[in-house]
């Protein structure tokens, strides 16, 4: 026993099943709250107080649903392709999950899964692998609406995937590393102008890139405005239109679930990661901070801006976003050879 | 390659975690099916033909279009990392390789390829 | 080391098989995507790293999707199987076939280890950089070759799609009528 422990790979192994466990557990409580949160906000937002009534202030509500879930009645389309309509929900799910694998949520390695050197190439893997399940769950069902949503859904997803490669590169160049963990570091030196303290954090140096970021951010997880693939008024559901019992939810928990890993994402590049004022066993703290404020301009996005049209979405996305990123990734270039050929 | 352990456990719980959900779900969910539950959603109307028909070339279009400049964001990954060391060359050998594709996309655009109306 | 390079092979072998095999081309674009991924596993084994992300960027995520739309929505149901083209195919097939698997006997009987290289000393910062310097100094000519092959392959898309007379986008009969 004692041998086997000797193992390094044993080690790895048992540690990071250790943390898969944790950050799993902790990422169904915290869409769970998300979700919560966002029908809160909606509701106040609309003049109204949203779900009160399971629990104390309705805190409770989570767990409802997801019974609910549980126990509803399941239907499956008769000419479903039943292998791949059961596959689509779970692929909804894999990549999000394995993208908290590479986020660095504090300062040393207990707090980030896999400190790898292409962390970022990790995150943008598994955002190119979401579209299957979106594909694939229209497909399968078989269903005019849920076949329409998923092709639009999948244009949509991969056209703003190629602004989000590219407006990540500004931040590869300042850093110089894919290594999420190495940019967060990159971050931390902290500039001072006329005795005030400004933080390195990536977004005061690639504000148009962040900006690009954040729009694809809400292209890519679906949400309004770019929530085309289930629009309601058009397409029943979109793609989902016949999943039901918990292979809805599972589409559903993806969804949030890319919503937080892709604004973990967004802390890590732009927001300075862990970084913050006061010790560094603080940093967690920051991080989480930041994350909150980001999931809270998700939902307030979402209840603030009615849906864009499918060409005017298109056109955003060619004409004006992967324009816009080659610009910033030019004119970054100019900026790094200028300021080092000046300082050099 | 150590480090990438943790990764591949992620896939494998992820993988095991929504497979046991639906695995679950199916096992208490009541199932009382009939012709109605069983045929496709088209808002309470009989469901008309099959939905597999086939779409306008502009997907397609889109999705190769996707596929070249995805290959070029590729090829900037490395130029990004390795920029400061590379200096003015590098500059110019992307500023070079850019130019050239952005003329591909002017063709693009000036072909209506973008339009969706 | 060996326990996962075995996996990855495993899973490559039998996703390749089933992409071969199976009926439905949906599912066999499916097993492709699966193959692809394992390569990926079998690349990061071999400590490519940056080479493995971006075969699952490029090849899972990027050209197996357009696979799937022109499966999926040119309504491709079943292999179409008949007449003698098939047979030609059939023949071209076994033949190619037979080449690979004696160059693969051929290379099995070289020398020939798993596991990776043993790497220099630019090993330990990882190897896009390595990329990257390699790329953007020794191999710059085909580099920059590489974007004119896009260009092409730009212009090239545009004269397909426009085939038939038209614009791109002036195709409209089947889409979107629910």
């Amino acid at each position: 026993m004692a041998a086997l422990w000797n193992q390094p790979d044993v080690q790895v192994a048992v540690w990071a099943l250790l943390k898969v466990g944790i950050i799993l557990n902790g990422m169904l409580i915290l869409v769970s709250y998300m979700i919560f949160a966002e029908r809160k906000i909606a509701g106040h937002m609309q003049a109204r107080t949203g779900p009160n009534r399971v629990g104390w202030f309705g805190f409770m509500q989570p767990w409802a649903d997801v019974l609910k879930l549980f126990f509803k009645e399941e239907f499956i389309p008769a000419e479903a392709n039943r292998v791949i309509f059961h596959i689509a929900p779970m692929l909804a799910v894999i990549p999000a999950l394995v993208t908290f694998a590479v986020v660095p949520f504090g300062p040393g390695p207990a707090l980030v899964g896999a400190d790898v050197n292409v962390g970022l190439l990790v995150f943008l893997a598994m955002s190119s692998l979401g579209v299957y399940a979106i594909t694939l769950g229209g497909w399968a069902s078989n269903n005019k609406y849920a076949l329409l949503g998923g092709l639009r859904s999948s244009a949509q997803m991969i056209s703003y995937e190629l602004a989000m490669g590219l407006s990540t590169i500004g931040v590869l160049m300042l850093a110089g590393s894919l290594s999420l963990v190495d940019i967060v570091h990159a971050q931390s030196k902290v500039a001072h102008v006329f005795g005030l303290p400004i933080p390195g954090w990536y977004v005061l140096y690639q504000p148009v890139a962040f900006v690009i970021f954040m729009i694809t951010a809400l292209a890519e997880t679906n949400r309004a405005p770019f929530d085309l693939p289930e629009a309601e008024g058009e397409l029943v559901a979109g793609f989902h239109t016949e999943y039901s019992s918990m292979k809805f939810g599972l589409f559903f928990l993806g969804e949030f679930m890319n919503v937080i890993s892709i604004s973990c994402i967004a802390v890590t590049l732009f927001l300075g990661g862990w970084n913050g004022p006061g010790p560094a066993s603080l940093g967690l703290l920051w991080f989480a901070l930041k994350l909150a404020l980001l999931l809270f301009f998700f939902i307030w996005i979402r209840w603030t801006y009615p849906r864009l049209r499918y060409d005017q979405l298109m056109n955003l996305g060619w004409k004006v976003l992967l324009p816009l990123a080659l610009a910033n990734i030019v004119l970054t270039a100019i900026a790094i050879q200028w300021v080092s050929g000046a300082a050099g | 390659m150590r480090e990438y352990l943790p990764i591949l456990l992620f896939l494998i719980v992820a993988a095991v975690f929504a497979g046991s959900t639906i695995g679950m779900s199916s096992l208490i969910v009541p199932r009382r099916r009939n012709a109605r539950k069983d045929s496709a959603y088209e808002c309470g109307v009989d469901p008309v033909g099959n939905a597999r028909a086939r779409f306008t070339i502009k997907f397609y279009l889109v999705a190769v279009v996707f596929i070249l400049f995805d290959i070029e964001a590729v090829f900037l990954y490395p130029w990004a990392v390795t920029f400061r060391q590379l200096g003015l060359y590098g500059l110019v050998e992307m500023l070079l390789f850019i130019v050239i594709l952005l003329v591909g996309y002017v063709y693009l655009l000036k072909k209506r390829a973008f339009e969706w109306d | 080391m060996i326990f996962l390079f075995a996996g990855f092979a495993a899973l490559l072998v039998a996703s390749s098989l089933l992409v071969v095999l199976h009926r439905n081309p949906v599912t066999s674009a499916l097993f492709l995507v699966l193959a692809f991924c394992s390569l990926g596993g079998i690349y990061l084994l071999l400590q490519a790293e940056f080479v493995a992300l971006v075969q699952v960027i490029v090849y899972a995520g990027a050209i197996m999707v357009l696979f799937l739309f022109v499966i999926m929505y040119l309504n491709l149901r079943q292999d179409v199987e008949r007449g003698v083209q098939t047979a030609i195919r059939r023949g071209l097939g076994w033949l190619v076939g037979a080449v690979l698997l004696a160059e693969a006997f051929a290379l099995i009987a070289k020398r020939w280890q798993v596991g990776p290289v043993s790497g220099g000393p630019e090993m330990l910062e990882g190897n896009t950089q390595a990329i990257g310097r390699a790329l953007y100094t020794r191999y710059l000519f085909p580099f920059e070759i590489t974007s004119l092959l896009l260009l092409v392959a730009m212009i090239g898309v545009i004269v397909i799609a426009k085939g038939r007379g038209g614009t791109a986008a002036a195709d409209d009969s089947a889409e979107e009528k629910p």
